[in-house]
């Protein structure tokens, strides 16, 4: 329990994955204009990420480690992570209509996402079973979801704030994010 | 200007992916802590670049048009895989300092920028030279921003220090810096009007996503294949009711002047 714990402190808040690991920018940058529409890209983001991180340890455990197929890995996650969302997109439009209206439209966006990819490779790198792979997945996902919503609020209570006339639009949200990054390394004593 | 010689010129300077169109932010800022690290970046992304462009642009005639995604990312994972491979093999050190950043080439959005927007419509050469000048535009962009940081940070260029410890500023070695370095990069290219995607003056660019890294959340050129799609049939509509329309035209002045004749 302890272990399950640490790994999820340690995924979302010391090596947050945007913050401190570099992956999932894009979004980061780009969907993090309003705060619901954050929250909504954060909560799609957790649930993707927590799925690929339990099919692709599944994937690497009983398909690619018992055929020694391992050096595969990158091909095979980017293809199962691509059909999956594909196949969730799908089956939310069919059985959970009010779901899909929520999360639909972000869910396309996150396919070739690098947060997705990077951390079903983190598993794998660091040799997770599966339990602790979905924990990991869990804890990534909502140190980005922290993040987004994060900057989203900050970038809304600034919008009419005197701001230099260079720095206006992503410098200032650049410097944002720099600001956040120094107080995430606070959490690095955590653990 | 030579086509070969004019992609060259368009990757590293008209379109320079990390300074005008800002693409792939993620490699950017994780690996330019030290140069030889964003050299090294650069170059892998560089050769993955080059061999996709050519496979691609070799294959454009055989990947039916409906599955051309999937199958650019099979390519592409595949010749990243091979890049990993031999990197562990011959350059382990590099190979561990750039960590997780290598595989994730398979998403960085100018691989499959580049093979959508250029490979697949043009031959091998010319795609293979059009890969040559993204990859070095990135090279150059990446090591550009590594020294800075590592000068300031480290106090050092590629590994030689030649300023004193007290002198120097660590935080631009650690993740904030990443960030205020671009930061300051992009309020220098807003201050002197510089083309640049983020104050919406980057040339128009070809790459089916529009090009510009801020507003991508990382596969718009999947997500918005379908719209894309259409877009580009209905033009092509367009275009041909628009020569039917001038052939109808031509006819009709065809068909007076016999009519005046016969008057």
């Amino acid at each position: 329990m302890k272990e399950l714990i640490l790994v999820i402190v340690s995924a979302a808040l010391v090596n947050n994955i945007i913050l401190s690991q570099f992956q999932g920018l894009c979004p980061f940058l780009g969907v993090s204009k309003k705060t619901d529409t954050a929250t909504g890209m954060g909560v799609a983001v957790i649930f993707v990420i927590t799925l690929a991180s339990l099919v692709t340890s599944l994937i690497y455990k009983f398909v690619l480690v018992p055929m020694d197929l391992t050096y595969l890995q990158t091909i095979a996650f980017i293809l199962v992570i691509a059909a999956l969302v594909q196949f969730v997109e799908m089956f939310l439009k069919k059985s959970m209509p009010s779901l899909y209206q929520a999360l639909g439209v972000f869910l396309p966006l996150i396919t070739t996402n690098c947060a997705v990819l990077g951390a079903a490779l983190t598993n794998v790198q660091k040799g997770y079973g599966i339990l602790l792979s979905i924990f990991n997945g869990i804890g990534t996902a909502v140190g980005f979801t922290i993040a987004i919503v994060l900057l989203a609020s900050i970038r809304e209570s600034i919008e009419d704030n005197d701001i230099p006339n260079n720095f206006k639009g992503s410098p200032i949200v650049l410097i944002t994010s720099g600001l956040m990054a120094i107080a995430f390394m606070g959490f690095a004593g955590l653990i | 200007m030579n086509k070969c010689t004019e992609r060259l010129y368009n990757g590293i300077i008209k379109e320079n992916p990390t300074f005008v169109l800002m693409l792939g932010m993620c490699p950017t800022l994780a690996t330019t802590t030290t140069a030889i690290n964003g050299l090294g970046m650069g170059l892998t992304t560089t050769a993955v670049l080059i061999f996709s462009n050519i496979i691609i642009s070799s294959l454009r005639k055989i990947i039916p048009d409906r599955v051309r995604i999937p199958a650019y990312i099979v390519i592409v994972a595949s010749l990243v895989t091979i890049v990993q491979l031999l990197l562990k093999a011959f350059i382990p050190s590099l190979d561990k300092s750039l960590g997780i950043f290598i595989p994730l080439i398979v998403v960085n959005c100018i691989i499959l920028g580049r093979a959508e927007a250029y490979a697949a419509k043009n031959g091998p050469l010319e795609s293979a030279f059009d890969g040559i000048g993204m990859g070095l535009g990135f090279t150059v962009g990446l090591t550009a921003i590594a020294v800075f940081r590592e000068i300031l940070g480290a106090g050092a260029v590629f590994g030689f220090e030649f300023i004193p410890e007290d002198f120097r500023i660590s935080i631009f070695g650690l993740a904030p810096g990443a960030f205020f370095v671009l930061a300051g990069l992009t309020a220098l290219q807003n201050k002197f009007k510089m083309p640049c995607a983020t104050n919406k003056s980057a040339p128009e660019s070809v790459l089916a996503c529009g090009g510009n890294c801020m507003t991508c959340t990382g596969s718009a050129c999947m997500a918005n294949h379908a719209t894309l799609e259409t877009r580009r049939l209905q033009a092509q509509e367009d275009a041909l009711a628009a020569k039917k329309a001038a052939l109808a035209e031509q006819q009709k002045e065809l068909s007076a002047k016999l009519d005046k004749k016969e008057n």
